[in-house]
């Protein structure tokens, strides 16, 4: 078993979804609570890299991040490192192309708690952060999990945009998605298979628990009551 | 701020929801606030709390200021000590009934939390279902949580929108009930919507009729029901034999006002606020019209007797409904009499029949333009 793109996959999987997890819920109750000019272009951009090919998203991320682009220099200057071909560069990139499947659970889960539940916590005297706190997170927790688990998911399968940013660099971007290509290319049947029946098991997983979490939010009688 | 004055509202504005309203309410009254639905009842009670914005709104209570737009004062509903029930209840449901009572008592330590919790539940009758969640608990048993958490805040004002309104007639005749009971117990204003005009009858020290946000009509809930300003709050108050004549001439031995009234000259209490000759709007209340029996005259026939065809004869159990079609007057009254009186004097549609209408009963209002 090559543990060590698994482990690689993994990281990227777990530190996508820890940024994503507060980067979601602000901008999903942003999105469900205010009324702006400009939210439904916010939301377009959001949902963007969902249909938009792998490829053409890798294209523009390569340009952004090279040194000659403001946000490659920009990184570069702050932390010496550069964007390209760098498990940071891997990183940005999954942010970016997971940001819709992070934001739409979670953005579905706060728009459905009734307004009145939030009023109900300001008229008890809970000021905005407790009403977070003790109110919509607590109910909009089952949609934040399985938005982040989505994240997990789609981060360890993601392929284009990986090997566009990232290339092929073993124990920095080699992620496993990259390795299952790379095991057929040199017709490692075994590696492949063991990765890929690995990456199935944890697909088949994620399914299971986003759908045990979707009835739950659904269907266990207190969103009933909403 | 006098003993009246203890609550002191007064919103206005055009849009985008239309308000109009300025009032005062004494400590221990309870307002009902009566309106169909999108009048702006709901609005107003939002307003009160802090939960909708309104331009120009003074809102004081207790000598306290909640907000006053001349000195940009604006508390946020946190730090306006309301107590709120939603028509839906709005109850938290990943708490239980004891947790969504003292969420609102943040400020006190977790002994007296649960002590004041006890006492507030055993105050709706919700005694031992403090561990239970609001799923698992009838329309009703949300309705009193609901109310206890509206309490549980200690609230200078108490606010009620439709809290009855999702529950089944015979719960709400119940929880009505207990709301007598538990206003005694509150030193507290209580202004309560609702647009069902029994319940307001019922609970009402003073009615506020409310139409298009504005506040048409305001006082004793009889007075209000009894004795409508003008056609529009009659109406709203499901008034249905309302019509316009002239006043022709007031006389004052008999006690009697004179209207002309199509080809019809009709008698009425003397109500001076009319000059002769004055377009005025009157109504005549179901229970002022009085059938002619056929099988047995009475003197009172002589008063206001008018001729119909009954154009509807609809039995609703002990009563029964009656619509006739005016002879000679373009126009419909209707009343009620009792179902067997209705099937004595065999009342059937395209009948013929005579009815009075009291002359005490009638009541004149200022014309409107728009009917």
């Amino acid at each position: 078993m090559d543990w060590q793109t698994l482990i690689l996959s993994l990281k990227l999987a777990v530190l996508t979804m820890l940024v994503l997890l507060p980067i979601g819920i602000i901008i999903s109750r942003v999105l469900a609570y205010q009324n702006f000019s400009g939210r439904n272009l916010l939301l377009i951009l959001i949902v963007l890299p969902l249909v938009l090919p792998p490829t053409v998203l890798g294209f523009y991320l390569l340009h952004a991040f090279s040194e000659q682009a403001w946000l490659g220099q920009w990184y570069h200057e702050l932390t010496g490192h550069r964007l390209i071909f760098t498990f940071d560069g891997l990183l940005f990139a999954s942010i970016l192309f997971n940001l819709p499947f992070a934001v739409i659970p979670m953005h579905r889960a706060f728009a459905g708690i009734s307004p009145d539940i939030r009023e109900a916590a300001w008229c008890c005297g809970l000021n905005g952060l407790r009403t977070f706190w003790r109110i919509e997170l607590p109910l909009a927790w089952p949609g934040i999990a399985a938005a982040l688990i989505l994240v997990f998911a789609h981060t360890l399968g993601e392929f284009g945009v990986v090997l566009m940013i990232g290339g092929n660099i073993p124990g920095e971007t080699r992620t496993a998605a990259i390795a299952i290509y790379d095991y057929l290319q040199v017709l490692n049947d075994t590696a492949a298979g063991k990765l890929s029946a690995l990456l199935l098991l944890l697909a088949f997983t994620s399914i299971v628990l986003i759908n045990f979490l979707n009835r739950r939010m659904g269907g266990n009688g207190y969103h009933d009551s909403l | 701020m006098t003993a009246s004055e203890y609550l002191y509202v007064n919103l206005q504005q055009q849009a985008p929801i239309p308000l109009a309203a300025e009032f005062t309410c004494s400590k221990n009254e309870l307002i009902v606030l009566v309106g169909p639905s999108g009048s702006g009842k709901t609005t107003l009670l939002r307003s009160i709390a802090g939960l909708h914005h309104v331009k120009e709104a003074i809102v004081k209570i207790d000598n306290e200021t909640w907000c006053d737009h001349s000195t940009n004062c604006n508390l946020p509903t946190q730090q306006r000590r309301t107590g709120f029930v939603f028509q839906h209840y709005a109850l938290f449901p990943h708490f239980t009934v004891a947790e969504n009572v003292g969420i609102a008592m943040q400020d006190k330590n977790k002994a007296s939390i649960s002590h004041e919790v006890s006492r507030i539940l055993s105050l709706v009758n919700l005694e031992g279902f403090e561990q239970r969640y609001p799923a698992q608990l009838s329309g009703g048993q949300q309705q009193r949580v609901a109310l206890a958490r509206a309490l549980a805040r200690n609230p200078k004002l108490l606010l009620l929108d439709e809290p009855f309104s999702a529950v089944d007639l015979v719960t709400r005749r119940k929880l009505r009930r207990e709301l007598v009971k538990i206003r005694q117990q509150l030193d507290i204003p209580i202004i309560f919507v609702t647009h069902d005009l029994d319940e307001a009858y019922m609970l009402a020290d003073r009615l506020f009729i409310i139409h298009e946000g504005q506040l048409l009509q305001s006082g004793q809930a009889d007075e209000v029901i009894s004795r409508p300003v003008n056609a529009k709050v009659a109406r709203l108050i499901d008034q249905n034999n309302i019509f316009s004549a002239k006043v022709k001439t007031h006389n004052m031995d008999k006690g009697l006002t004179l209207l002309h009234w199509k080809e019809t000259e009709l008698e009425c209490a003397l109500d001076e606020r009319f000059i002769p000759g004055e377009t005025v709007d009157w109504l005549v209340p179901s229970e002022g019209v009085i059938l002619h029996r056929v099988d047995r005259p009475s003197r009172g026939e002589r008063e206001n007797p008018v001729e119909g065809i009954i154009d509807e004869c609809i039995s609703l159990g002990e009563n029964t409904q009656i619509i006739i079609r005016l002879s000679g007057l373009a126009g419909k009254i209707s009343f009620a009499v009792p179902t067997h009186v209705a099937r004595r004097n065999n009342l059937t549609e395209e009948k013929a029949i005579r009815v009075s209408l009291l002359a005490n009963a009638i009541h004149l209002m200022k014309a409107i333009d728009s009917k």
